[in-house]
């Protein structure tokens, strides 16, 4: 017996994607999922890789950095790496509106706009420190 | 779900049909991340090179060994739980749900124990 039987079937339908105008709020909850499963998918393996072949010893250890290394290994790197950055500022918005905070029409729209700002420029700022020390 | 209070009424409702203790555990596996990545990026960054020797060396300093292995806990936990509410959200045909959701826990639990058995090995390692 779910609610749905007992509701008129002809109200209307919600509706779809495509009808609403894009806000800053929507781009940082889609990157948010996106950001997360891409670090489980890709992330997650790379960091098993890593420790597995250090483990392994200085051979296992020169495949994964010839491969890592690479610039297409270090495209994907400088990818989880914003993806981190990125899913940790709107992960961090996600906990200041989930415990009530942060819904003010001007407050949710500057903070949806600051996150994936901030996430690039952290990510900037990680690979300088690597990059230049 | 019963036909009395209003909490009662919406109970198992929605598209997992659980999910309080999920929710939860979820957040406090975020700030769990929040303190373990940020020791990580903060040591790759200090670390001389990347080479086989000083990475070696670091990991398998009783510190960052502990770091790392839970830093793999808090992360893997953290990324089974959020990959869950995926499948939740976009696969709605019941076997199915249960099939992958059977995999991601292999998959988790395996790479996981793989991980910090390889932090492990190099952290016992360096004594013997
Ligand atoms: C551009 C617009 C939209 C974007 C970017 C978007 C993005 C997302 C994301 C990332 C999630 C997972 C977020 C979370 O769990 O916190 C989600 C969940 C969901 N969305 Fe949307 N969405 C949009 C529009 C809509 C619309 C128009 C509907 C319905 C008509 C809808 C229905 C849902 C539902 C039912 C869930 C699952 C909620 C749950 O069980 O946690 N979304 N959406
Ligand atoms: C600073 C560290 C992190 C913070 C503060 C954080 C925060 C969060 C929060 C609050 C959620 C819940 C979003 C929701 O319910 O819609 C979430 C979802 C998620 N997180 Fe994280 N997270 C962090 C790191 C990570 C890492 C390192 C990974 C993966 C390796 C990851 C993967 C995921 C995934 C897959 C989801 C589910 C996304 C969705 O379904 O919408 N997170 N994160």
């Amino acid at each position: 017996m779910s609610q749905r039987d007992q509701q008129n079937p002809a109200r209307p339908l919600s509706p779809h994607l495509q009808i609403w105008r894009w806000g800053p709020h929507m781009l940082v909850s889609i990157l948010h999922r996106a950001t997360g499963d891409g670090m489980a998918l890709v992330g997650l393996p790379i960091l098993v890789w890593w420790l597995a072949a250090a483990a392994s010893g200085p051979g296992s250890y020169a495949t994964f950095q010839a491969v890592m290394g690479s610039p297409l290994g270090l495209l994907v790197l400088v990818g989880v790496s914003w993806a981190f950055f990125n899913h940790m500022t709107s992960g961090l918005r996600h906990l200041v509106l989930d415990i009530g905070a942060g819904y003010e029409l001007d407050t949710n729209r500057r903070w949806a706009t600051a996150s994936p700002i901030i996430g690039i420029l952290l990510t900037a700022a990680f690979w300088a420190v690597i990059l230049l020390k | 779900m019963g036909n009395g209070t209003p909490i009662g009424r919406v109970r198992g409702l929605g598209t997992a049909h659980e999910g309080a203790h999920h929710w939860i555990v979820h957040r406090m596996t975020a700030i769990g991340n929040l303190v373990v990545m940020s020791y990580l990026l903060v040591s790759l960054a200090l670390l001389g090179d990347y080479g086989h020797a000083s990475v070696v060396e670091w990991l398998s300093s009783p510190l960052a060994a502990t770091a790392i292995i839970l830093l793999v806990i808090s992360v893997f936990w953290h990324a089974r739980m959020g990959l869950q509410v995926l499948v939740e959200d976009y696969l709605h045909e019941p076997g199915t749900k249960l099939a992958i959701l059977a995999a991601l826990n292999l998959a988790i639990i395996g790479g996981g124990a793989f991980a910090i058995f390889s932090v492990a090995t190099l952290a016992f390692g360096r004594t013997a």
